[in-house]
């Protein structure tokens, strides 16, 4: 962001570049409109569309930050318009605006996202253990505050895309998006992997098929999300050391083989158990090495998992 | 003849918002072969922006709380205008929808013995909102989308639904629309549909609702000859942005109050105790430090009157700003700054934080917020039968905000998240159970679908015509201005003129530029239903002449014992009336209204009602 020369306010004329065209091909257009008072980049495009270009395509709903529709690339940096107040922008100079580049062009600023919503039927969904007689009788799950905020943070993610946008692994590789999943998903896999309840196992799918490995950290989505989740360092990284954990520890890979089966049924007799109460419902570990405690057998008397440690890295 | 390619399914649900993913997770389940039809993309939909939380009677914070009490403070919010039977299975099985979506994965906050945390809310006796700090409408959309995709559930993105087609018989069986990033034109034929296409807040300048809620649903059942109800009750919220101007209407969640913010005039003063009504004189502290003993102990105190309804809360910021008692900006001053520290604040309202933050560059941790009333829902809609959600046609359902009779004449903050799932679910059950009994293939008349494509594509082949653009923001103009939040017989009038020269002039539309992703396109296909769901709030905000919830006519400022029993029901009379309007369909003169009596309550539920604290 430019710190000295902020403040497009009203009265001030302000120039917006629109790129426009479609998948053929097109080119940026200028539109000069009058600047208001604590405008954000999305009003001006509006103001456009009516004035202007009634057909200038761009894809908004909330306006307010919370749907993640209307991302773009606003002077080269991916960000939502609805977000990016004008006076933030250096004064007197033209305003970009260009479609995501990850994806391919629709129209003007819109672009083809499909790729995420295939992606995102291919993680294997969430799957909850068994509720306990005690949860039962309380009439749901016993979870603890401290246990749900770590996949809580992922679960803000509005689904923008600026990460996968800005990732470069798709964005400079188009090849790569057939093995890669991306920052947007890993997130996701990591809320999964997280959840205090979810008993599925993605980390082989993870490595194998969605490209985790690719990931080498450069913290570019990180920097571009909205919702300021810390998508490398609490849910790359963990879910990279977990899936390490997973394909290099035989015994793990060998209790994993054998055990899968033997889980499901551990957990649903602790379900079962009267002596089961909440103290037995252990959230999963995220520490380094330490394997989760349904890998291992959820009903092992006496593990405790030291829960509430914040993820290595 | 029209182009267009055709799907056929059991069950169609028009809207992915909570009530149509519901819907369609729950006639999946049935076995039915089921779609979800959306104008924007999964998981955009409006749920998305809901805050504070979902109000079931759980009974995790207060024990005292059930059902009984949840419908109690439902119908006395709603002005007694509510369907009972709604209510009733409303406050019933909320709490079952709400622990179900933590089977399906949603993470809501917990209290410390580990059960789902609730949080007060304006007219809810206990604290009953499971929430997810202030972004429960995201955690909620999220779960449900993610089920619906783990189900196997299709879904057709960023498709316009121009109208509803009907057999023979004239039994709903399929829609036509387009892709709006095509442009190309599409058929659905269906068993049953389901409407649940959310509300009509883009008629009116300040709102908080996106550019979807053109009130698509509404209009589409009235033109297949369904009924609609309670048009007028249109909900103002108390507190959205009122500055910067281009941010006026977002929602700022009552969660705020809720969690002990105030709000305050130009003088400081705690302006709400001045305007407590005698209906909630009893349960309402009458002074600030009554008030403030209360949320930390529901028993040592009566509720602060921040807390009261929206409707009450809504008009006292009105009479405030209009008294010269307003802040810079034409709101009021909500206060959390001085009442909770930075920490709390930025922990239980992180998304206000931001707002604020971002877009108006104020720290609520350490300022208060400027506030006023925004557009944000309507109570009227669709009527429908409580227990199925079936409309008046056959094969049509509807749930959520587009339904009407739930929320009688004012919602509950919370409600209707926790509305969307109660009867999302009841509504894919009912479809289910229809289409399961319909026999034979769903026909579609080709002539119908030839006239709404014929309809849709003319504004391309005419030339000076108007902007469309102009002419919506005209339309806000009127609504706004004349059928707001406090009306006016003569201002009623006046916008039913208006309301005719629009629709003349939405007729005259002109565009160029294609019908791929083209927004001055998208937004005419939506000016008929907007139009025509103006009419409606316009002719039911006419009749009604008293003061009721979120209608309230300064001619009548007194509720009328009489008119609280009965609905103002909009119909287009049998024959179709005049087809004189916009893209083909009913001109808005065609719609009538009358007033019908509303289904009886039985006096084992009218006793919970007059129970006292």
């Amino acid at each position: 962001m430019a710190e000295e020369s902020v403040g497009t306010g009203p009265g001030d004329q302000v120039i917006m570049r629109v790129w426009r065209g479609d998948e053929a091909g097109g080119e940026f257009a200028e539109y000069v409109m009058p600047g208001q008072e604590g405008e954000v980049v999305l009003d001006v495009i509006h103001r456009v569309q009516a004035t202007q270009a009634p057909d200038l395509a761009c894809r908004w709903n909330c306006k307010a930050g919370k749907c993640g529709s209307c991302s773009a690339e606003i002077n080269g940096r991916p960000a939502l318009m609805c977000m990016t107040r004008m006076d933030t922008l250096p004064a007197g100079e033209p305003v970009t605006v260009a479609p995501m580049r990850a994806f391919p062009i629709l129209r003007d600023l819109v672009t083809d996202v499909s790729y995420n919503y295939e992606v995102a039927k291919r993680i294997p969904p969430f799957d909850p253990r068994p509720k306990t007689v005690d949860e039962r009788e309380a009439g749901g799950y016993r979870m603890q505050q401290i246990d749900v905020e770590r996949s809580q943070e992922f679960r803000k993610c509005i689904e923008c895309f600026l990460c996968q946008d800005v990732c470069h692994v798709m964005r400079d590789h188009e090849e790569n998006k057939t093995a890669y999943a991306g920052p947007r998903f890993f997130a996701r896999a990591a809320e999964l992997e997280m959840h205090p309840l979810d008993v599925n196992d993605r980390r082989q799918l993870l490595q194998q098929e969605q490209g985790l490995g690719k990931c080498n950290i450069t913290k570019c989505c990180t920097e571009v999300c909205p919702e300021h989740i810390k998508i490398t360092d609490n849910a790359i990284i963990p879910l990279k050391e977990r899936v390490v954990d997973a394909s290099y520890d035989p015994v793990a890979w060998l209790g994993r083989k054998i055990l899968r089966r033997d889980k499901r049924s551990a957990a649903e007799a602790a379900a079962t158990s009267p002596a089961t109460g909440p103290a037995a419902v252990q959230p999963r570990s995220l520490v380094q090495g330490v394997p989760a405690p349904d890998h291992v057998g959820a009903t092992a008397p006496g593990v405790t998992q030291p829960a509430g440690d914040p993820p290595a890295g | 003849m029209a182009e267009y390619e055709t799907h056929d399914f059991d069950v169609i649900v028009v809207g992915a918002g909570g009530a149509g993913l519901r819907a369609a997770i729950e006639a999946r389940s049935k076995g039915m072969r089921t779609a979800l039809v959306c104008k924007s993309l999964l998981g955009k939909a409006h749920t998305v922006m809901a805050e504070g939380g979902v109000a079931a009677a759980l009974g995790n914070v207060y024990e005292e709380d059930d059902w009984k009490v949840h419908f109690r403070d439902t119908v006395r919010g709603g002005k007694m205008l509510n369907n009972w039977r709604m209510a009733q299975l409303h406050a019933q099985e909320a709490p079952d929808r709400v622990r179900e979506l933590e089977e399906w994965g949603a993470l809501f906050d917990r209290t410390k013995d580990g059960l789902i945390l609730q949080r007060d809310f304006g007219g809810h006796r206990f604290a009953r909102l499971a929430h997810i700090g202030d972004r429960t409408g995201l955690e909620l959309i999220r779960t449900l989308q993610q089920k619906a995709v783990a189900d196997g559930i299709e879904v057709f993105m960023e498709c316009k639904v121009l109208r509803l087609l009907r057999d023979a018989d004239g039994a709903v069986s399929g829609l036509v629309g387009y892709w709006r990033p095509s442009g190309e034109f599409v058929v659905f034929t269906a068993k049953a549909v389901v409407l649940a296409t959310g509300s009509v807040g883009k008629s009116w300048m300040y709102t908080s609702n996106s550019w979807e809620s053109t009130g698509d649903g509404h209009a589409m059942a009235l033109w297949a000859g369904g009924d609609l109800i309670d048009m007028e009750s249109v909900q103002f919220h108390p507190t959205g942005m009122v500055w910067p101007l281009s941010v006026r209407g977002i929602l700022v969640t009552e969660g705020v109050r809720g969690d002990g913010g105030v709000l305050r005039n130009s003088e400081g003063k705690r302006f709400m105790f001045d305007y407590i009504p005698a209906m909630f004189a009893a349960e309402t502290a009458d002074s600030e430090d009554e008030a403030d003993k209360w949320y930390d102990d529901h028993t040592a105190g009566r509720r602060p009157p921040e807390l009261l309804p929206r409707d009450e809360v809504a008009r006292s910021i009105n009479t405030e700003v209009k008294s010269g008692r307003g802040s810079p900006h034409g709101g009021v001053f909500l206060d959390i700054a001085t009442r909770r520290t930075a920490e709390d604040i930025r922990r239980r309202l992180p998304s206000m934080y931001h707002q604020f933050k971002e877009l108006a560059g104020v720290d609520i941790t350490a300022e208060a917020m400027e506030v006023g009333p925004t557009c944000h829902y309507i109570m009227g809609g669709v009527r429908v039968d409580a227990d199925s959600a079936a409309s008046t046609v056959d094969g049509l359902f509807a749930a959520g905000e587009v339904a009407g009779g739930m929320h009688g004449a004012n919602r509950l903050g919370g409600n209707s998240l926790s509305d969307l799932l109660v009867f999302g679910r009841r509504a894919g059950l009912g479809a289910a159970e229809f289409a399961a009994d319909r026999l034979g293939a769903a026909r579609v008349d080709e002539g119908e679908v030839a006239t709404a494509v014929e309809a849709a594509v003319a504004p391309f082949s005419r030339q000076g015509g108007e902007n469309p653009y102009d002419i919506h923001r005209d339309l806000q103009e009127t609504m706004q201005t004349l059928v707001g939040i406090i009306r006016t017989g003569p201002e009623l009038d006046e916008a039913l003129g208006q309301l005719e020269v629009l629709e003349e002039r939405a007729g005259r539309v002109s565009l160029s530029g294609g019908r791929r992703y083209n927004p001055a396109w998208n937004l005419t296909t939506d000016l008929p239903s907007m139009l025509t769901v103006s009419r409606c709030t316009t002719l039911g905000a006419v009749n009604r002449k008293e003061s009721r919830g979120g209608h309230t006519r300064d001619d009548f400022p007194k509720s009328v014992p009489e008119m609280g029993q009965v609905n103002f029901v909009l119909r287009i009379p049998a024959g179709g009336g005049d087809h004189g309007g916009v893209g083909g369909t009913p001109s808005i003169r065609s719609i009538g209204v009358s007033p019908e009596p509303i289904p009886v309550m039985p006096d084992d539920l009218k006793e919970l009602l007059e129970e006292t604290v």
